[in-house]
């Protein structure tokens, strides 16, 4: 009885003295949580005032939802949001679509050497930052770009690419699915590894040529992986990649190329119109967060799929 | 996959493995370009003549380079700042994740601290009052700036979590049996059993801050305090208008020098390509385990 009562106290003391040990652990980045991801997140009141630096949040005039309704009213706003999700809904598609059929391609590789040269290479361009990269493409689809030059030779006229508003739009897709395509196709080449070579062989015996091995076998055993890749895409609707169009366009493509984070950069930063800016900001991060809240919900639902 | 001798399979064969080296030689173009233009001589570079091999073998550019001090300036600032954040910012993540890798009934603010973890993971307050806050906190021009302004990486946070709980309740068990407090257990048991997914932190989040460049845009008041990649963003100048006449052009070129921005811009890839057999190696494991299946 006694003895018990002994290594119960000791027990409970060990565990005071474990949960202090969590506490402290928990302090520096619960402290670095609070103060750079939670403290900037007031801020956002600003959407909801006149904001003036000079008097602060609590001196700056309310406006309710001024802001939004002076946003919407705006032709500047409903030209970035259309710019935006043509942009990002395409990149969504495309970075699914291209990887997808890269993974299938590569997959009928027979070489395994030849393989995994080409795995090497195709994922370079995913660790290169926009700046570095934008800096290359604007040379080479420049005037006197590389691209020209093989134009060229087929008589076309030469053109600087990146600052035709016509071709902007198509030119940030492209380069930014050329990016990504072999860093996104990893997924898809690790749920092929998954396949057991058992079907393929009992597929061979039976006939089954290369195409439809592909389309009833391959296709099928990945399926899921693509389900949910392609959900949690939906989060994605409104981010048409801040870094790529920044360090791309130009005052001559705003019609056409101008997106949501970069008007907000402008009116907020260079304007100093801070609670419009905040406002734009706002109605993004609100729909993206109802929007991968759901696709998260619906992943988890449909594919068993957690994050944590 | 199917063995197939037939005639249009070996067509497709042969079409399959030309698409693939295309595309993986595009890949690597923009490095063998830049590459190619840093070497270069000036004339032939600003004149449009270099294509897929250099022109007029020439290392003026990094000569020139050698005496740029605003390059070596942001280069040290880049390198500090990839140096010191990393190393920070993986220390905290080791520690944080810790406590919450317990279930709720050893540690019961975990799962409160989870939900707030996970709503900065999804749910930020967007630019401006994000920049307003940095301005306050005196965040411009400093180093501390450079590697706190972020936040703490929160995606990079959760894999850790979900890696830790991976791990077998026995060997921490045992470890406590034997007397090892909770610092100790972690340092002692659960970080050598971490080191791969470690690694694959560091690689990440080490490329994260080399490549960021729009945090040393705003966050500093002159070229003086930019990091290498804001550097590089200002040094390229967008042409502004379509409509250039060749007088136009040939001034441009006079003034421009595209070999000495392609070293600049190759130099700061290097670090990248030194890193990069290393990344390879770890980055597959990393994108698994965003999708782990409990």
């Amino acid at each position: 009885m006694k003895r018990q009562g002994v290594s119960f106290t000791i027990a409970k003391k060990r565990n005071t003295r474990t949960v202090l040990s969590y506490h402290a652990m928990i302090l520096v980045g619960m402290v670095w949580l609070i103060l750079f991801n939670i403290v900037p997140m007031f801020g956002i009141v600003m959407a909801f005032q006149d904001y003036n630096p000079v008097l602060g949040f609590t001196g700056s005039k309310f406006t309710g939802l001024e802001n939004f309704r002076y946003l919407f009213s705006m032709s500047d706003s409903r030209r970035v949001i259309v710019n935006t999700v043509i942009i990002a809904v395409s990149k969504l598609v495309l970075n699914i679509l291209v990887p997808l059929a890269f993974a299938l391609l590569l997959n009928e590789v027979r070489q395994l050497k030849f393989k995994r040269v080409v795995q090497t290479m195709v994922y370079l361009p995913h660790f290169l930052s926009w700046v570095i990269l934008a800096s290359v493409l604007l040379e080479i689809f420049g005037y006197k770009g590389v691209f020209n030059t093989v134009l060229s030779l087929f008589g076309a006229e030469p053109k600087i690419w990146f600052s035709e508003e016509s071709y902007f739009r198509q030119m940030i897709i492209f380069s930014d699915v050329w990016k990504e395509f072999g860093y996104n196709a990893v997924i898809f080449l690790a749920a092929l590894t998954g396949i057991s070579q058992d079907m393929y062989e009992a597929a061979s015996i039976d006939g089954c040529s290369r195409w439809k091995a592909v389309w009833y076998i391959t296709l099928p055993g990945i399926a899921s992986t693509i389900v949910v890749v392609a959900i949690l895409g939906l989060g994605n609707v409104l981010n048409a990649g801040f870094d790529q169009v920044f360090n791309l366009y130009s005052p001559l493509v705003y019609s056409t190329g101008d997106i949501l984070d970069t008007w907000v950069y402008r009116i907020g930063l260079l304007n100093v119109q801070f609670s419009l800016a905040t406002a734009a900001g706002l109605f993004k991060s609100a729909i993206s967060f109802v929007l991968i809240v759901i696709s998260y919900i619906v992943a988890y639902k449909a594919a068993d799929y957690k994050i944590f | 996959m199917v063995r197939s001798k037939s005639l249009g399979s070996k067509i497709f064969d042969v079409f399959n493995t030309i698409l693939m080296t295309v595309l993986a030689l595009s890949c690597i173009y923009p490095l063998w370009y830049a590459f190619c233009l840093s070497i270069s001589s000036k004339s032939a570079a600003n004149s449009g003549m270099v294509t897929f091999y250099p022109v007029g073998f020439s290392m003026a550019s990094y000569q020139q380079i050698m005496g740029d001090a605003q390059f070596f300036r942001s280069f040290l600032i880049s390198t500090g700042r990839t140096v010191l954040g990393t190393a920070f910012t993986i220390l905290v993540l080791v520690i944080f994740a810790y406590p919450l890798s317990k279930p709720a009934s050893e540690y019961r603010p975990r799962n409160v601290i989870m939900w707030i973890v996970i709503f900065c993971m999804l749910f930020n307050g967007g630019t401006i009052p994000w920049y307003i806050t940095m301005v306050k906190y005196h965040m411009i021009n400093s180093m501390v700036g450079l590697i706190l302004c972020g936040g703490v990486p929160v995606f990079n946070l959760i894999l850790l979590v979900n890696f830790y709980r991976s791990l077998p309740r026995e060997l921490i068990e045992a470890a406590r049996v034997d007397g090892a407090g909770e610092w100790r257990t972690l340092f002692r048991i659960v970080v050598p059993c971490a080191v791969p997914v470690l690694a694959t932190l560091v690689l990440f989040t080490s490329v994260g801050y080399w490549n960021e460049f729009f945090q040393g845009l705003v966050l500093s008041s002159g070229e003086r305090y930019y990091p290498l990649q804001t550097y590089i963003k200002q040094m390229v100048v967008n042409v502004q208008t379509t409509n250039l006449s060749m007088d136009q052009i040939e001034t441009m070129d006079k003034l421009s020098n595209k070999s000495l921005d392609a070293a600049k811009v190759f130099i700061s890839m290097l670090p990248m390509l030194v890193v990069y057999p290393f990344l390879q190696r770890y980055f597959v494991n990393g994108i698994m385990l965003g999708a782990v299946k409990e």
